[in-house]
């Protein structure tokens, strides 16, 4: 019998400056700073401009294309999480926009390479290259691998399989080769579109899950916990209202407890036992993935306890993601504008298809994205939240 | 000797038994569903406060939550709109000498068995009566259909297809007929609700709901053990919680019965 490795992280001290480098990478955006008076784009990120000492530095979207000037394979450290894992092969890469960086190499990067910045276990961002102009599998990467959580060959939970969006989820895992699918599903008289097709997939097991109830997840984490690799959390109660046009908490109530209760009994129950295994051989406990709302971010009134309860969950879910990085397990939030479902009948187009929405999931794990926003409807209230939150609150009041 | 001595003497000697009639509360015991944009009630739910640890010691004790209409419970005339406006019509104001009454107990088990459907009828009533005598004023009719013993597996319990829920339950003219002609204390069943899983679809909708509790009479749902009960001749116990207004609760329902 072999001890279970105990997780390693990467060095993952980082100044205020370098972790522009990071808020960019988590939304999976190659951003480096850019002098706004001389122009000059510079990295390391540093407070003043290596050229003209200007602080007015910005941070603006790259190609990250460059030339790989020479290479090394490191055979040898000092660093618990490096050393675990030698040979590793590093570069300095001159990129075309100016600077010249230290880089983590795919195995087939030639003379000409693709930089992004990717977030490592530890959850900071570093430069991994890639070859320029070829689509390349970071999974398949012995070492980019550490950076992404592909589901592929993995064991993954979706803790509710009745909603569309549960079961695009669970075909989305199943095309990208998840070695099995644990599928909850509560109020197992309720019967729900598409849910026998679901349970007849060989690669699904359906388990009995509330989110709602203690006890249910307490026996589920017992039972399967020790073995899920990725865990989705797309269990959701939404109702359409605001203040106003509800009278009484019990609808509110109920989103408070499956939307933000539930992600907590889920967190107290199996996270624990996902942080032990972060390091369990190439198929780890890996990420844990929370259907949020882009309601998180600002209150769109017309769903306005909804709104509530995600922002609620968006909170706990930065707690989780403290809680598990030391263990190098990635909590990734979705920030969905509104789904095509029927707790949308009403709001116009355009609305998010199930399907795009488990697509973009899935392309988050793959390419070790934190923070999703999938759709055009996100994408814009994101920019707008970004640019001036509280305009953006009287917009959405209009 | 006074009838409570003697009572009491029975019970200690085992001539009289005392037979549960309750479902244990869970929250894996299935509970009423409404189409999803109504409001809903609480499944029941248990949350640990403490058991002999850093939150407390030397004690366990857990808080829970439900709705009034959780589990076996007790419905008050106060329920249902017929009844809203008569006097003592709810869990804390009905006089409690109606918590305690004879119980009648009809064996619809083979024609809910073979029809989920059953609705029970007037002249099943009469044909019952035949065989046990006539049902007494202020009895409790209870409605024995096995049902009770689905409550392990929550679909079956519920029985839900496209249509909606399949159930056994009483016809308009029965429930009007024990109301009416028999003076009925309450009407009592096994599955969730005392009306018919298919009940919405009978004119009036949900009949024994709508006239029980406009004659302000009482319902009992959820029960078990009615296979243990005589046809005639068992006393049922049935206290709800004394909540202000309240519209039902669960309860321990008990019955006494002698042995033959």
């Amino acid at each position: 019998m072999l001890r279970t490795r105990l997780p390693t992280l990467p060095p993952g001290a980082r100044s205020r400056a370098a972790l522009g480098l990071t808020a960019a990478a988590a939304l999976g955006r190659f951003e480096l700073q850019q002098c706004a008076d001389c122009g000059a784009v510079q990295y390391p990120p540093r407070e003043a401009c290596h050229r003209c000492l200007s602080v007015r530095l910005p941070w603006k979207k790259q190609s990250g294309e460059g030339e790989l000037l020479t290479q090394t394979v490191l055979h040898h450290s000092n660093d618990l999480f490096f050393r675990e894992r030698l040979p590793w092969r590093l570069g300095l890469v001159r990129l075309d926009c100016g600077p010249t960086v230290v880089a983590h190499l795919h195995e087939s990067v030639k003379k000409r390479v693709s930089v992004r910045a990717m977030l490592d276990r530890a959850g900071q961002a570093v430069l991994a290259a890639a070859p320029e102009k070829e689509a390349v599998n970071m999974a398949e990467d012995r070492q980019l691998r550490e950076f992404t959580c592909d589901p592929k060959f993995r064991k993954v939970l979706v803790t509710d399989g009745k909603t569309a969006v549960g079961q695009a989820l669970i075909r989305s895992f199943i095309e990208a080769k998840a070695d099995l699918i644990w599928v909850g599903h509560a109020e197992p008289w309720k019967k729900f579109p598409g849910f026998d097709e679901i349970a007849k997939l060989p690669q699904v097991t359906l388990l009995p899950l509330d989110v709602t109830d203690s006890k249910s997840v307490r026996e589920v984490a017992a039972e399967i916990g020790g073995k899920v690799d990725i865990l989705v959390n797309n269990a959701e109660f939404h109702r359409a209202f605001g203040i106003a046009n509800r009278a009484g908490v019990e609808t509110a109530r109920s989103e408070m407890d499956v939307n933000y209760f539930g992600l907590l009994r889920l967190a107290q129950e199996f996270a624990p036992v996902m942080r032990a295994r972060g390091a369990d051989g190439q198929s780890s406990a890996v990420a844990w993935v929370n259907l949020l709302s882009i309601y998180a971010l600002a209150n769109f009134p017309a769903h306005g306890t909804f709104s509530a309860s995600k922002a609620a969950a968006h909170s706990l879910a930065q707690c989780l993601r403290a809680e598990m990085r030391p263990a190098g397990v990635r909590v990734i939030n979705a920030f969905p504008g509104p789904i095509d479902d029927e707790w949308n009948q009403l709001t116009p187009p355009p609305k998010l298809a199930p399907d795009a929405l488990a697509k973009s999931v899935l392309r988050a794990l793959q390419d070790g994205i934190e923070d999703l926003y999938p759709g055009d409807v996100a994408q814009e209230w994101l920019e707008r939240w970004r640019d001036n939150p509280k305009a953006l609150e009287r917009e959405l009041s209009a | 000797m006074t009838v409570l001595n003697e009572l009491v003497s029975a019970l200690g000697a085992g001539k009289i038994r005392v037979v549960d009639l309750t479902q244990t509360l869970s929250p894996e015991f299935p509970h009423i569903s409404l189409p999803p944009e109504m409001g809903q009630a609480w499944p029941f739910r248990i949350e640990e406060v403490s058991r002999y640890d850093e939150r407390g010691p030397a004690w366990y004790w857990n808080n829970f939550s439900c709705g009034e209409h959780t589990g076996t419970h007790f419905d008050a005339p106060v329920h249902w709109v017929s009844g809203k406006d008569l006097p003592n019509n709810a869990v804390d104001t009905i006089p409690p000498a109606n918590f305690v009454g004879p119980a009648c107990v009809i064996d619809c088990t083979k024609e809910s068995a073979k029809d989920a459907d059953f609705l029970l009828t007037k002249d099943f009533i009469l044909k019952w009566e035949k065989q046990h005598g006539k049902i007494p004023p202020k009895a409790w009719v209870l409605m024995r259909t096995d049902w009770s013993k689905r409550s392990g597996d929550a679909a079956a319990y519920q029985n839900y297809d496209e249509t909606g829920q399949h159930t056994p339950g009483p016809d308009v003219e029965a429930v009007k007929f024990l109301v009416a002609e028999r003076d009925i204390l309450g009407f009592g069943t096994e599955s969730i609700g005392t009306d018919a899983g298919q009940a919405y679809h009978l004119r009036p909708p949900y009949p024994c709901h709508y006239f029980m509790h406009g004659a302000g009479r009482y319902g009992l749902q959820c029960l078990s053990n009615l296979d243990q009960l005589p046809p005639t001749g068992a006393v049922v116990f049935a206290a709800p919680l004394k909540i202000r207004n309240g519209s039902g609760s669960p309860l321990r329902v008990l019955a006494l019965t002698e042995k033959q």
